[in-house]
C-alpha cells in the first residue's frame, strides 16, 4: 500500500504542481524518493519535528497548495494532535494527514509505534474525514480523491505497510463513505476496514459462505449502508486492528441500537491493553487475542 | 521610504480610544496585550503590508487592534465591531480563519509561526514576490512548537517572512523574566537559528520603520520589540491582572483622558 500510494502521488505531482509532501524523518519509500529526486521543493523533511510538519501543511494549503503529511501513524496524530484539529480541522483545510503502519502493523517496535486508538482520535474531531483503504487498487482512488477531489476538510489517510495483495479486483466499484461488498455470502457479515480485511476474508473462508464487506471510509460513516446490514444479517462480525472503544464496532453498535436491530454482533479489536510483546504482526494480535 | 510618525501616533491614539469603547460593552476581552502590540500592528498595515502580502497575528489574543485596523480599512464594518464576542456578530476574542481580514485561526498559542511559514514557504514555490507579517509574543518563545517552526523558516529559507515579537515580558501568570531568568537573551538564539534578528522599541514606529529598511532580506527576519503590555493606560502598564481584564468606567475615562494629553 505504502508503494502504491508513493507511485501515485508521484504519478499525479507531475502534473499538478499544488502537490507536496511533508515528511517528519521518515525514509521516503518507494517511489517517494522519486518524488523527491524529481520535485525537490515539493518534498520537505521537516525532522523529528512533527508540530511543524502539520503546521507547515497548514499554511501551504491556505496559500493555494495541496499538501500531504507523512510519517508513522502514531506520529501523524498523537504528536501534534492540537495542530490536526486547529489548524487543519478548526480551519477546514484539505490537507491529507498519511499514517504509515496503523494499528499493530510495527509489531517488533512496542506500542510507541502502535496507531490502536488513530481511528477513535482522529473521527473525533469535526470536519475530519478518516479513510483506511484495504488494498494498492483501493489506495490509487483514495490518493486520487485526497489529492485532487476533495473539496472538504482534512483527511485522516490510515494505509499498512508494503506487500498487501489485491482483493478488491472482484468487488463491487470504490465509492467514497460507502461501504463495499467484498464477498457476497449469507447468515454472517464480517465488516472491517484496511489491512485487517485480508484477515475477515480469511475469517470467512472458515466460516465458509458469509459475506465480507469494506468500511474503508469510517468517517462520515455509511449509516445507511451498516443499517442495511445489521436488519439483513443474523449476525454482524467487525473487525478491526484498533482498541475497543471509539472505533467501528461502537459506531456499529450505535447504530444498531438507534435503529433497533435485531442481529447478534461480535466485536473481534484490540485489547484495551498495551502488551509488550515483540513478533511478527500475527504474533502481536494473537497477544491481542486473535 | 519615510514614514510620517506623527500620523502613525494620531491613528494609535484613536485605535486605543476605540479599543476602550468596545471594553466597555463586553466584560471579558485582551485589551493589554492588544495595546502591547499597537505601534506594531499599526506599522505593518499602514506602512508595510502590500495587496498581496499577509498579516498573520500568531498571539490571537491581541486581534482587537487588528479588528479595529481592519473596520478603519473598510474591511470589517463598524456593526461587526458593535457585535464583539456577541452570537449574531462574527468576531471572538481570538480570530478566526474565515473572516474577512483574518488569516488564520489563532488563540492556542505556537501555531502561528508555523502555519507563517507555510505561507511563506508556498509563495516562494509559487514564486510569488508575497512577504508573510507574523506578530508573535513573548509567551509564544516557550512553545517548543514555535522552535521547530523558527529552525524550519531557516532551512527552508523563508526570507519573506517577516516576524515582529511583542517582547512585553508578561505572560498570563507572571512577568517571564522572572519566572524564567535562563530564557534570555532572545535576539543571539534567534541568530543563532539562522535568522536576521534586531531589538528595537516596539511603540517607537519610526524607529521599527528604519530596522526593517535595513534588514539585509536574504534570511527570515524577527524584529524583537520591547513594548509595554497595557501601553497607553498607566494603570494597566506591566500589571499582570490586566492580561484579560476590562476597565470599569471610572478607569475607562481615566484611560481616555490620558490618551486626550497624550494625543495634544
Amino acid at each position: 500500500m505504502r508503494n502504491r500510494f508513493a507511485d501515485v502521488f508521484y504519478e499525479l505531482g507531475k502534473d499538478d504542481p499544488r502537490l507536496a509532501i511533508v515528511v517528519a524523518d521518515i525514509s521516503p519509500a518507494g517511489s517517494i524518493a522519486k518524488f523527491r529526486e524529481h520535485f525537490p521543493d515539493r518534498f520537505v523533511n521537516t525532522g523529528v519535528a512533527e508540530q511543524i510538519m502539520i503546521g507547515l501543511c497548514a499554511g501551504m494549503c491556505q496559500k493555494g497548495m495541496r499538501p500531504f503529511a507523512y510519517t508513522i501513524a502514531t506520529f501523524t496524530l498523537y504528536r501534534p494532535f492540537e495542530f490536526v484539529r486547529d489548524d487543519l480541522a478548526y480551519q477546514n483545510l484539505p490537507v491529507t494527514i498519511v499514517g504509515i503502519g496503523g494499528g499493530v502493523t510495527y509489531s517488533t517496535l512496542g506500542a510507541t509505534h502502535h496507531a490502536m486508538e488513530d481511528i477513535a482520535v482522529a473521527s473525533a474531531i469535526p470536519n475530519m474525514t478518516v479513510i483506511a483503504p484495504c488494498d494498492p487498487d483501493e489506495v490509487s482512488i483514495v490518493t486520487r480523491w485526497c489529492a485532487l477531489e476533495n473539496q472538504g476538510g482534512p483527511v485522516y489517510l490510515r494505509l499498512g505497510k508494503a506487500g498487501e495483495p489485491i482483493i478488491t479486483q472482484d468487488a463491487e466499484p470504490f465509492k467514497l463513505g460507502k461501504i463495499r461488498y467484498i464477498k457476497r455470502g449469507k447468515g454472517t457479515c464480517i465488516l472491517s476496514y484496511g489491512v485487517t480485511v485480508h484477515k475477515a476474508l480469511a475469517k470467512a473462508g472458515e466460516l465458509g459462505d458469509v459475506s465480507v464487506v469494506n468500511c474503508h471510509t469510517i468517517k462520515p460513516l455509511d449509516r445507511e449502508g451498516i443499517s442495511q446490514l445489521l436488519n439483513n444479517y443474523d449476525k454482524v462480525i467487525v473487525m478491526e486492528e484498533h482498541v475497543p472503544h471509539g472505533g467501528l464496532g461502537s459506531r456499529v453498535k450505535e447504530i444498531a441500537w438507534d435503529i433497533g436491530a435485531k442481529c447478534k454482533i461480535e466485536h473481534q479489536s484490540l485489547r484495551d491493553e498495551f502488551i509488550h510483546v515483540y513478533g511478527t504482526h500475527e504474533q502481536v494480535l494473537e497477544a491481542h487475542g486473535w | 521610504m519615510i514614514m510620517d510618525a506623527q500620523a502613525a501616533k494620531q491613528r494609535c491614539i484613536e485605535y486605543r480610544k476605540r479599543i476602550l469603547d468596545i471594553s466597555q460593552t463586553v466584560t471579558a476581552l485582551h485589551v493589554a496585550p492588544a495595546f502591547s502590540c499597537l505601534e506594531i500592528t499599526d506599522l505593518i498595515y499602514h506602512e508595510l503590508k502590500r495587496d498581496q502580502d499577509t498579516f498573520l497575528m500568531s498571539k490571537g489574543h491581541g486581534c482587537l487592534i487588528q479588528y479595529v485596523i481592519l473596520e478603519k480599512l473598510g474591511v470589517l464594518s463598524s456593526e461587526d465591531l458593535r457585535l464583539y464576542c456577541n452570537p449574531a456578530g462574527r468576531l471572538g476574542a481570538h480570530p478566526d480563519y474565515g473572516v474577512p481580514g483574518i488569516a488564520a485561526s489563532t488563540g492556542s498559542l505556537g501555531h502561528g509561526t508555523g502555519i507563517a511559514v507555510g505561507m511563506a514557504y508556498a509563495h516562494k514555490l509559487q514564486k510569488q514576490d508575497a512577504n508573510i507579517y507574523l506578530v508573535l509574543s513573548d509567551g509564544e518563545l516557550q512553545e517548543g512548537s514555535t522552535w521547530e517552526a523558527i529552525a524550519t523558516a531557516a532551512n527552508l529559507n523563508t526570507n519573506n517572512l517577516i516576524a515582529f515579537l511583542d517582547f512585553n515580558d508578561f505572560s498570563g501568570l507572571e512577568k517571564m523574566s522572572d519566572g524564567h531568568p535562563a530564557f534570555y537573551p532572545i535576539v543571539e538564539k534567534l541568530e543563532a537559528f539562522g535568522w536576521e534578528a534586531i531589538e528595537v522599541d516596539g511603540h517607537d514606529a519610526a524607529a521599527m520603520h528604519n530596522a526593517l529598511q535595513k534588514r539585509s532580506g536574504n534570511k527570515p527576519f524577527m524584529a524583537v520589540c520591547n513594548t509595554i503590555k497595557g501601553k497607553g493606560a498607566s494603570f494597566m502598564e506591566n500589571v499582570a491582572i490586566w492580561h484579560y481584564r476590562s476597565p470599569n468606567p471610572d478607569e475607562y475615562k481615566q484611560a481616555l483622558a490620558e490618551l486626550e494629553i497624550e494625543g495634544v
